[in-house]
């Protein structure tokens, strides 16, 4: 757990004076180098290896055998790439995950935005752990959306893949309004503060030209903020890996295979491993 | 009539729902509050030199104070929500617009801290916001034994607009509203009020919105 990449600042935003946060339950400090790159120092001062991607600053304790993930599709010409700012949530790393792998919640908690009363049914769709990328996907998922984005003009059904490369990390590839046979990318960056604090960047690579950046960050900080208390006040906060204590349904494959896939990797920071 | 706003500032919502309250339409102007601080940059200085939002703009008029665009919503279209049929009434309509910053800067102030990291000492914070949302606790359990839902007169008022959403919201800031059963009520009545919109963390009342027709197609007699 120690030797993965989690992202602790905008690089656009660094601080002038080196802000104190918490990794994995140990301070870190996010500033500027002399040079005015990224610096991130541990609590004894020992600068961490650092990396500027996504628009944000990543980090790590350990020494990570791979190069953090590639989106492929961020890169593609004439997307508009929006640093969301980040959000603190008192819930576990991995409960963050989960929720935004989850669909069925839409019309409740996102009501006439993401989803709305009667269409609350999750198709059936498919999930698979990808073991050439060691990655969780699930895809041809579809569902009915009032308002799928800012540059959504009315109800549309939406195509949804959804694709987890690293534990704390979650990007979804929805259907652009604008251009139906492209993918909006939105992600979900998560920086592990303890097992049950954790903040979170999201990013997003978007095809919309009519919107402004504000209109744009502000579409996904309202759709955050309207999980986040829900986020706070789920039982047990630490993510269950065992079954027994939570019934899934249909609709929670993805939210099953994630956890089958963290409990394979012996990722267990913020989890909870004996059904209570 | 433009609002500059921002759609996770409790205050900008004050405004919002008033407005859909009394029907009026807003222009609304996004302000990047978090992370870009634009309310901090010249062209809103230039409006506001408090460096605060909400900012409402209508004509001439240029209000910085969300308790002033409040007044000035419900004259303008409501004005039985200005709660001044008595003089009585129209001071606790006062008292209570007076008091909503206490609630600002302490159940906000918490919310803040926790939820953007702005600066602040949490305890401190928490300890201002639980005095606050005892006195008000108490003044609403008051009101329920004399048969009133809202804090002023017999009606909904601009008072109970300033003053719930950052009570609403704070648990946000880590403050539980277990203890204060009138205020729960009271916010529910709020939720439950013709015109209410939610904003991120209010959510509605989805019992008072009616039942989804049944699918086409269903089983017949």
């Amino acid at each position: 757990m120690r030797h993965q990449w989690y992202p602790v600042g905008i690089a656009a935003k660094l601080p002038d004076s080196p802000a104190e946060s918490l990794l994995l339950g140990e301070r870190v400090h996010i500033g500027r180098a002399k040079g005015g790159g990224p610096q991130v120092t541990d609590a004894k001062g020992r600068a961490l290896p650092v990396l500027t991607r996504f628009g944000h600053v990543w980090t790590t304790l350990g020494t990570p055998e791979r190069d953090l993930f590639t989106i492929p599709e961020a890169d593609q010409p004439g997307r508009r790439l929006v640093d969301v700012g980040t959000v603190r949530v008192r819930c576990s790393p991995l409960r963050a995950v989960e929720n935004f792998l989850d669909i069925a919640h839409f019309p409740f908690v996102h009501t006439d935005i993401l989803g709305a009363e009667p269409h609350t049914e999750v198709e059936r769709y498919e999930v698979e752990i990808r073991e050439d990328s060691d990655e969780v996907w699930a895809t041809k998922v579809r569902f009915f959306q009032p308002q799928a984005a800012k540059s959504a003009g009315g109800g549309i059904t939406t195509d949804y893949m959804y694709r987890v490369p690293a534990p704390t990390c979650s990007i979804l590839y929805k259907t652009s309004p604008p251009r139906p046979g492209e993918w909006d990318v939105i992600t979900l960056f998560v920086q592990p503060m303890t097992e049950e604090l954790c903040q979170v960047w999201p990013w997003m690579a978007l095809f919309d030209d009519a919107s402004t950046m504000t209109d744009m960050i502000h579409f996904q900080q309202m759709i955050f903020v309207q999980d986040r208390s829900i986020l706070e006040n789920q039982i047990p906060a630490k993510l269950p890996l065992d079954p027994g204590l939570e019934i899934p349904t249909r609709a929670d494959m993805t939210s099953i295979a994630y956890r089958r896939w963290l409990k394979r990797h012996g990722y267990t920071y913020g989890a909870q491993l004996v059904a209570a | 009539m433009k609002l500059y706003d921002y759609i996770l500032s409790p205050s900008c919502y004050k405004v919002r729902l008033m407005a859909a309250i009394a029907g009026v339409k807003l222009d609304l102007r996004p302000v990047d509050f978090h992370p870009g601080r634009e309310h901090k940059t010249d062209p809103i200085l230039a409006l506001n030199p408090a460096g605060t939002i909400p900012i409402l703009v209508d004509g001439a008029l240029i209000l910085t104070e969300s308790s002033a665009m409040l007044t000035y919503l419900a004259a303008l279209a409501a004005p039985g929500w200005l709660g001044d049929a008595t003089p009585a009434d129209r001071a606790q309509v006062e008292q209570w617009l007076a008091f909503s910053p206490r609630l600002t800067a302490s159940c906000g102030g918490a919310r803040l801290h926790d939820m953007l990291l702005m600066p602040g000492d949490i305890g401190a914070l928490r300890a201002s916001a639980t005095r606050a949302l005892r006195e008000l606790e108490a003044a609403l359990s008051a009101r329920r034994r004399r048969g009133h839902s809202f804090l002023v007169g017999a009606i909904p008022t601009i008072a109970d607009i300033a003053c719930f959403p950052y009570v609403a919201l704070a648990p946000d800031g880590g403050i539980d509203l277990g203890p204060y059963p009138s205020i729960r009520l009271w916010m529910r009545a709020i939720r439950g009020l013709p015109g209410f919109i939610e904003m991120p963390g209010i959510h509605r009342l989805h019992e008072a919105s009616a039942e989804p027709a049944p699918e086409i197609g269903g089983t017949a007699g």
